[in-house]
């Protein structure tokens, strides 16, 4: 049997929107990767870049940051200061060729359950395609 | 613009000028670069010792606006004093100002069109032969060579340096700069600030910085690419302590946050059965660039302190180059405009958090 290549995930979640959508998607049933190692945030303004980049040269194969949409920050503008912390981080990544692909910026409010389940099997389906981040198993790396 | 004309070197007629300012009590003391055994920056009080003044000389011991911002960061001065500094390092310490590391109160800026400095490896010996015949391109750092930022933009006086022998014209910027020479200098001239000489330096800047960053190709490096770069960096963190944007006294990469714990290393052996020591280098780099590219000024000061040779400063204006371009930021352009992560636009970057 082909062993299938299942991605670690990390999704950093706002506590006011996106966790209470994974909640929600729980409460009812709907799937959601089982891999997805999900971390609760005060707000999605609250992960640093450097989280990231740290989670990548330690293999990572896949990082979601879901926060609440524009306009509905629980602090008012926090998520608008976590997108531009993330168009610098994705710009930084594509100067190097660090494979952009693998991080995710998403705006999923406490009642999208559903768009949860959506877009976080969604992410999972594309890092499978795109296979396992090649630095998990390389040694000497950092 | 309105330009005084001293018949003299630059260093000279800078120094004639802050003596007869200093004279008529418009100034208490100058902040500039000097020489005694050595060059470094100082500040100066006594006129005794401007005749120790160079303030053009194409050395950057520190980056100037870093060393200034020390002096100003808690309080500013209380009497005017003047301050000569390189283009870069003028918008390094706008920068700081910024970033609420220093105070521009009281500060009268000189700067001047900066043919780039030597690299501090080039001057170890023999010092003032080099310095004296530094030319155009010979032990430059490489970070001078690719600047195109050359020209000073936020001065109160400004000097083109382009026009040759012990003949000096000192343009006036600002209504401050005006103020400053009311009653001291009558001769005053209007000229063009713009010449051929200027953009033709420009240009030649920016055919060097293209073959660079063909030379470079970021785009293809990758982790392996980095490894070739970052490979040898012995984790010394002097990079950091030379930027005059890495401001913060205790460093994230420095701090117990980020120190490796068994727990860690036992995850990387099981992980990669390995681990390279010492651990963090890419990290601490690439982490550098989120925090500081936008306010990079690329002065240089990074490549030249680094033990082992790592291009950090070409690689660091390269990636500054493209997120600065991001947010349409130039680093100490204007204290108006906030550096970009401290603020955002409702509308912008609307393709992001949609998929």
């Amino acid at each position: 049997m082909a062993q299938t290549f299942e991605p670690n995930l990390i999704g950093f979640l706002c506590n006011w929107c996106s966790y209470a959508a994974a909640d929600l998607a729980g409460s009812n049933k709907l799937e959601v990767p089982a891999n997805l190692a999900t971390i609760r945030v005060m707000c999605s303004s609250r992960v640093d870049p450097i989280f990231i980049l740290n989670a990548y040269l330690r293999g990572i194969d896949g990082v979601i940051i879901a926060g609440c949409h524009p306009g509905d920050c629980h602090y008012q503008t926090g998520n608008y200061y976590a997108r531009r912390r993330f168009a610098l981080l994705s710009k930084i990544l594509k100067t190097f060729n660090l494979d952009p692909h693998r991080f995710r910026l998403s705006w999923i409010s406490a009642s999208e359950g559903q768009r949860f389940s959506q877009v976080t099997k969604e992410f999972a389906e594309s890092i499978q395609k795109a296979g396992p981040n090649p630095l998990r198993k390389k040694p000497f790396i950092d | 613009m309105k330009a005084l004309k001293i018949a003299k070197s630059p260093d000279d007629a800078i120094k004639e000028l802050l003596s007869s300012l200093f004279e008529n009590q418009k100034i208490k003391g100058v902040f500039s670069l000097f020489y005694d055994q050595d060059y470094f920056y100082g500040l100066v009080t006594d006129k005794e010792l401007f005749n120790k003044l160079t303030p053009t000389a194409p050395v950057m011991p520190a980056n100037g606006g870093k060393m200034l911002s020390r002096l100003t960061m808690i309080e500013p001065p209380a009497v005017p004093i003047a301050v000569v500094l390189k283009p870069c390092e003028l918008r390094a310490f706008y920068e700081l100002s910024k970033l609420e590391q220093a105070n521009l109160e009281n500060l009268i800026f000189i700067s001047f069109v900066c043919a780039g400095v030597l690299s501090l490896k080039e001057i170890k010996n023999n010092i003032e032969e080099k310095v004296a015949n530094a030319n155009q391109k010979q032990g430059l750092r490489e970070c001078c060579q690719l600047c195109e930022n050359f020209v000073p933009e936020n001065a109160d006086l400004i000097l083109p340096l382009i026009d040759g022998d012990n003949k000096t014209t000192i343009f006036i910027k600002t209504e401050r700069g005006e103020e400053l020479l009311q009653g001291i200098e009558n001769n005053l001239v209007e000229e063009d600030f713009d010449s051929a000489k200027l953009s033709s330096i420009k240009e030649e800047r920016s055919r060097y910085r293209e073959k660079t960053w063909q030379n470079l190709k970021t785009e293809n490096l990758g982790i392996p690419g980095l490894i070739d770069i970052f490979g040898r960096c012995i984790n010394c963190h002097a990079c950091g302590r030379a930027c005059p944007i890495c401001y913060c006294n205790l460093c994230y990469f420095d701090s117990a946050d980020n120190d490796s714990g068994p727990r860690v290393y036992e995850a990387e052996l099981e992980r990669r059965g390995a681990l390279r020591a010492p651990s963090g280098t890419i990290f601490y780099h690439i982490g550098r660039m989120i925090h500081v590219s936008l306010s990079c000024v690329g002065c240089g000061m990074c490549s030249d302190v680094c033990p082992v040779s790592i291009p950090v400063g070409t690689i660091f204006t390269r990636v500054a180059e493209e997120t600065q371009r991001l947010f349409n930021y130039v680093p100490g352009r204007n204290l108006e405009e906030k550096i970009p992560i401290s603020t955002f636009e409702i509308k912008e970057f609307e393709e992001l958090g949609e998929a």
